[in-house]
Order: structure tokens, then sequence, then C-alpha cells
């Protein structure tokens, strides 16, 4: 199914290249060339308001999130300089790492579940490439004019009015690509202090640097680009048709009820003139953002976006057929007859591993501890002896403060013997800092039993006891004396 | 490397771009035989077992990409070493990359460690920002030895409590790690022989009131005046213009645990020992060593860890 032509035979041809008259012209083929612009005509239609209320949501978060604010701090803000994710009420270092990986790791497995349920719907409906492509292609229509329009425009000598027309659809381009790089990078540089910055021009050399990177590419992707991305670039079109089965849920046209295709009036009975459903009306290619004849079967460009089923079904209305002639139906439905089937091994295999997957990350996250400690000891002595008949062993103990908070920490130590503690029992940390402390350990030489033992450092917040880590280190001590 | 592979390197890779580019341009068309039929599809003329290739070209913007790419390996090459011996023109390498880093980073510093360098060590052991930084560098270049937090180990001083071999004043401490110290016991176990060691011994003992033998002690006390008193004084004070230590109290530089005090005075007498603090004015930085300085009389000053 990947590597489906862009059509079809109509006819089955014998596989094997005739040999040719020695008369024959002899024709050119560029292997590269420039791929016509589509213009897509836009109709409306259930799918068609379906996706724009899944971006609403998307779009308002994207460009408002930066703008929140927490205790006086930007609530999501990755702060690359200091090394630190604030996600709302979580504070991830560089040693949360492994969260980020699952997360990407959970991402992607709910991408093939979704695949594996409906096909590509996460391209046509969420896809920030055809998300932006479609606000793009919105101005054009804002300011050209429909379909046809600006087919003709295009088709014009540059005159005043095509001028303004194509200028106010770059300022637009620009504007709106301006914002989207200006949030973006305002998920890593406060976007409170960007936006006055960039309007003062004082913003500062690397921030502008990714603004007008991301500005470009915003406008590159989404205006120069569109379908091209899904079509030669995303690395998902190409292994998207591994995770289908023949209960995939995929847009397609129902041949045998379509075909033969052919134009008529809407009062004859297609069965007499030997037509099936499908009128010819070519509105199912025009919508279509990827420019595909959804008619000549599954392709692999197909993004699922459901707005062929939308034209087809304005059409069916009119001619007073049923709808549905080009829908979201399976392969097994189509071919067999049969109803769609949902519980199926393989999604409620990937459902399972999702849920788990889920459900331990969250798990994970909501134990994650926000203090870290660190033991090291001395790197030269074993220990030492000291006045008065003690060996000591001294330790380094890193008090690492997560948490969004200054806390004060309490130092204990549990160990099978009594081992004098010396060294600071409390500790004030500041949020996000960590501090150094040494601590010693004595033990008089007459109460040596072994020569090395287990040692735990708990350190706990004092306000909040749920607030504890631990780390067991070694007490260590020479063998008794020999004389 | 020597010319031969710096050639035959330079011929590769070479070679291998402009293969590339002549490879995409000899396949950037191809030729079909005859016209097409009504309804039939374009095919590139390629067949293979009977697969026949149709006609989806690709992007054309792909096609400029490639050549991008390879006028970019072409003045990349040019700019930067990666053709054998040849340098580039940007005279660009990892080590003067690495150096302008380090340099950056020094500014930084420096700025720092002059105004700590121009701070009486007294007013920096007051300055937590200043033990702080004179903590990591004491932990990176001494603790070694001293352990972390200065509290020494057998055979070297702790520097954590009031007791000093050279003296604790500021100069001193400086002294001790820009000119190193070299803290030499004679051994007297040949002038002493077995049993004049065995006596001192008990004698040292009885300086800073821990048990010892009475007629040893008694024996030791002469000899003690013969052969100790000008390096450890005449009461066991000490003298830290030689870095002797004070017998009177109960620190001892060397005092390995898995045999007793007594013996392990006893081998102090019979054998010498030989202390070196080797000489880190070479090693660190005057600045450094000002920092250093500071933490350690900081340690002695307050007996407690920052």
């Amino acid at each position: 199914m990947d590597k489906m032509p862009s059509s079809l035979p109509s006819q089955p041809e014998s596989a094997k290249p005739q040999a040719a008259p020695a008369n024959e012209a002899i024709h050119v083929l560029n292997l590269y060339q420039t791929a016509d612009k589509i213009y897509t005509r836009s109709l409306e239609g259930f799918y068609r308001s379906l996706r724009r209320w899944t971006w609403i949501p998307m779009l308002a978060s994207y460009f408002l999130i930066p703008w929140l604010n927490i205790d006086g701090r930007q609530a999501v803000w990755f702060d690359l300089a200091e090394r630190k994710f604030h996600i709302f009420w979580l504070t991830l270092w560089p040693q949360d790492l492994p969260f980020l990986a699952a997360l990407l790791i959970i991402s992607a497995f709910g991408l093939f579940t979704i695949t594996n349920l409906a096909g590509r719907v996460w391209c046509g409906f969420s896809c920030p490439q055809t998300v932006w492509t479609s606000i793009f292609i919105a101005v054009e229509e804002w300011f050209e004019g429909d379909r046809n329009k600006r087919i003709k425009l295009d088709a014009q000598p540059w005159s005043v009015n095509k001028l303004a027309r194509k200028s106010a659809v770059q300022l637009c381009w620009l504007l709106i690509s301006l914002a989207t790089g200006l949030t973006f990078v305002g998920y890593f540089n406060p976007i409170r202090e960007l936006v006055p910055d960039l309007l003062q021009l004082t913003i500062g050399g690397a921030a502008l640097f990714w603004l007008l990177l991301f500005t470009a590419l915003t406008w590159a992707n989404a205006g120069l680009m569109r379908e091209q991305i899904c079509l030669y670039v995303c690395p998902y079109a190409r292994f998207q048709s591994v995770m289908f089965d023949s209960d995939t849920l995929i847009v397609s046209y129902d041949k045998a009820r379509g075909e033969q295709r052919g134009s008529r009036k809407i009062n004859q009975d297609p069965r007499q003139l030997g037509l099936g459903d499908c009128v010819d009306c070519t509105l199912c290619v025009q919508v279509c953002p990827t420019g595909i004849d959804i008619r000549d079967g599954l392709q692999y460009e197909c993004i699922s976006c459901g707005l062929c089923i939308d034209a087809c079904n304005t059409v069916m209305d009119k001619m007073h057929y049923p709808t549905g002639l080009i829908s979201f139906t399976t392969e097994n439905s189509l071919e067999k007859g049969t109803r769609f089937r949902l519980l199926r091994p393989r999604l409620l295999a990937y459902f399972a591993v999702l849920v788990l997957m889920c459900s331990v990350f969250v798990y994970e996250i909501g134990s994650r501890v926000a203090l870290e400690i660190d033991v090291v000891r001395d790197r030269n002595m074993l220990y030492r002896v000291t006045e008065g008949g003690f060996v000591e062993n001294s330790y380094k103990l890193k008090i690492n403060n997560m948490d969004q908070r200054d806390h004060q920490y309490s130092i204990s130590i549990t160990s099978d013997q009594e081992l004098i503690y010396r060294g600071q029992s409390e500790v004030g940390v500041a949020e996000g800092e960590a501090v150094e402390m040494l601590v010693r350990l004595l033990l008089p030489i007459d109460q040596i039993t072994e020569t090395n033992r287990e040692v735990e450092f708990v350190v706990t917040a004092t306000t909040e006891p749920a607030l504890q880590n631990s780390e067991i280190s070694r007490f260590i001590a020479p063998l008794k004396n020999r004389d | 490397m020597s010319d031969f592979w710096s050639i035959w390197i330079s011929v590769i890779t070479f070679v291998v771009i402009l293969g590339s580019v002549w490879l995409l341009m000899a396949n950037r068309k191809t030729e079909v035989k005859g016209d097409l039929a009504e309804g039939e599809i374009p095919k590139t003329g390629h067949a293979y077992d009977g697969i026949e290739e149709y006609d989806n070209p690709l992007p054309a913007w792909w096609f400029w990409m490639f050549i991008a790419s390879a006028v970019f390996s072409l003045v990349y090459l040019l700019l930067y070493p990666g053709l054998g011996n040849y340098k580039g023109l940007l005279g660009w390498t990892q080590e003067s990359q690495w150096q302008e880093r380090v340099d950056s980073a020094n500014r930084v510093l420096d700025e720092q460690y002059e105004i700590y360098a121009a701070t009486a060590i007294d007013d920096l052991a007051a300055d937590p920002a200043a033990l702080r930084m004179g903590r990591r560098l004491f932990n990176n270049n001494c603790s070694l030895c001293h352990g972390i937090g200065g509290v020494g180990a057998n055979g070297f001083p702790d520097l954590s409590d009031s007791d000093w071999l050279y003296g604790g004043s500021a100069e001193a401490i400086i002294h001790s790690i820009t000119q190193g110290r070299q803290g030499v016991m004679p051994a007297w176990g040949a002038a002493l022989g077995d049993r004049g060691v065995e006596d001192v011994a008990d004698f040292v003992m009885s300086l800073s009131g821990l048990p010892f033998d009475m007629q040893r002690a008694a024996r030791g006390a002469s000899q003690y005046q013969m052969f100790c008193v000008s390096c450890h004084g005449r009461d066991g004070g000490g003298m830290q213009a030689l870095g002797a230590p004070n017998l009177k109290d109960n620190i001892w530089l060397y005092n390995q645990a898995d045999t007793s005090l007594l013996e392990n005075i006893r081998h102090s007498i019979r054998n010498g020992r030989n202390g070196a603090m080797p000489n880190h004015g070479e090693k660190l930085r005057a600045e450094k060593i000002h920092l250093i300085s500071a933490y350690v009389y900081s340690l002695s000053q307050t007996n407690q860890q920052p």
C-alpha cells in the first residue's frame, strides 16, 4: 500500500514491455518535477467542523500556556540555562530525563494505537503541519477568494490588484509565523520578558536567532512545503501502514456502489444508464489537501482528514442518494460486508500496553521525591583514629532540594551500632539549590565488632515528613589492635 | 599524517562528492519510447523481472537540496580541516576552540578571583561565598591527602583543629601551600638502641598524660634531653619553625590504627619520619591558593564545618 502509484491502471495490462516499433517517438521524462500547487476547495461538513473543534483547544493551549504564571514564575518554562523544566507544579531536573523518554515512548505508542484504530487520523486532525497549513490556506482564501478565484489570480499577469492581495497574504503569514515562533521561544525564555524585549528591540542574540529560525520554518512549512512534508519528509507517513489491519478505519470509496462513474441528470435513474452512484464531479479531489483521488483506493498520501467524505456527502444529498459513498470504513466491511470490529487482539494489545505504561508513568511521577541526597565517602582514607581512641569516618553529604520551595532538612543516621554523629543535624536549603556538608561518624575503638558495616543517612524535610530520602553508605573500621 | 594518506583521503573525498553529483545528474531524466495510449499511465520505462516503474517524479526541491548539500560539503572542506593535511581557510582547530572556551570561562572567574585576591584572609574567612569556592578548590586539590573538610589522616595533619605544625597564621598557611614543607625526623634507632627507643617512647607518652611505665620514662627523660630537645623543646612543646610537632597534646600525626599508639611512637623514634607537603605554587594560581588558605584558616578558627 505504501508503494501505490498515484493512479491505478483501469485495465490490467501485460507486465511485459512491448517491443517498440523502429520509428517511435522518444519522450524525455524528468524524474524531478516541481509539484503542482494544490488549490483546496473549502466545503462545510461534519469532519471539517470536527477538525475545527480539535484544533481550537490545541491552538489555544499552545498560544496561552506560556502566559500563565504560578508563584510569580512562568507555569510552563523549559529553563535550558538552569537545566530545569518547570511544568506547572512539577519541576524536572536533568536526572529526571527518563520521564521525558517515557513520555515520548507513551506518545509514540498512543500514535500506534490510534493508527491501528483509525489510520492516519493524527495527521488529518491534530498534526501541527496540517493545522498551520489550514490556517495559511484560510488566509489565502480571505484575501484571494475561493478555489477558482485563486487559480485565476495565479494565472493572471501581475497587476496592482494581484500585488495587493499577494502582499496581504504574505504579511498575514509572516505575522502568524512570528506569533508562532515567539510562542515557541517563549516556552524557553520567559515570554513576559521576551515580548517587551522584542518590541523595544533589546532582545538577546540567541533568542532572536531562534525566533527568526522558527518564524522562517513556520512560514516555509505552512506556506511553501505544505503537503510535501507529509508526502516526502514525514517518517510517520512511511511506516504508518505497518500498524494497519483489515479492521482499521480508513477513508474509502465504495467502488461497488460508485462505479461506473459518470454524469447524469438528477431525475435520471443511474441504473438504467448503467451507472453507479458516483457522478464524477471531482469535488472529492478538489477538497483534498494532499491532492489525491480517493476513488483510486487507499494511498499512503491520504491523511484521513475526512474532507472528501464531507464533499461527497454534500453531493449525494443533492442527488437524493444515500450518503456514505466515501466514508470511514474498514477493508473487511467493504469487501466482506462485515460490521466494524472494534475488539480485536491487535488493538487490545496496543491499548493494554498503553494503559500499563500510562499507569506506571503516573505512579512514578506521583511518587517522585523532590529531594536528592548523595553520600560520598572520603576519597582518600578509609578511616582515621582520633584522639580519645575513636575511629572516625568522614562523608561528604550533598542535599539537593528539587522542590519548588525552600526547606529545612534534618539529618539522621541509622545503623546497628551506636555511632556518634558529628556535624550539622539540620540544614536549610533554598529552592533549586544544593548544599554540601561534612559529616563525621565516630565509634570508640573498643566497640568495633566488624570492619565494614552499613550506615544509612536519612534526610527529612522538617515541615513535610513525606519529603524524605535516604542513602546507604558504609562505616569502615580497622581490625582490632594486635597487641 | 604522511603525504600519501593525505592525498589518498582527499582524492576519495572528492570522488565521493563529485561522483554523487554525477550520479544525480546522470539519472535526472529518462527516455521513454512511444506515445501513450489513451488512458495509459506514464511509466519511466524501467522494467525488471516484469516489474515496471510508474512515473512518480520526486519533487524538484529534493533535487536542489542534493545539489546544495554537495556545495555545502565543498565550501565546508575549503573552510575547515577535513582533507588530509589541509588546514582550512579559517584555521579552526579543536584545541583553539577548547582554548577559547577555557579563556572565556577564565575571564568570568578572573573577575571574581581578583576581588578575592585583594581581600584579606581574615575577611574572606567570614564570607560564605568565598568559603564555598575555597572549599571546592580544597576538595579538588587537597582532600586526597588531607581528607574532605581537612580532617587529615595517618601521616597527614588534621587542618580542622587549632594545632599547627608550622603555625596557623594566614602567612604560614599560604607559605605551606605555595612552597611546600619538608618535615624530617631523623632515625634515632642506632643512637638510642632498642631499649633507649622504648624508654624515650614511654617518656613521650608521659608528656601527653597517657598511661606510661614509670621506670622507662624516667630513663627516657635523660635521653630525651640529649637527643630530642633541640627540635621538640625542653618541655616537648615542639617548634613551628622546623615543623617539629608538639608532644604534649594528644594529637598524633603518625598513628596507624592497626598497632598501638606506643608502637607508633617507637616506630617514629627508631626509624624517623619524612613528611612532605609538595609545593603547589607551580600547580595552582596565587589567587586559588589565597582562597584555599582562607578556607583552611576558617576551619581552624571556627573548628566547625561551614
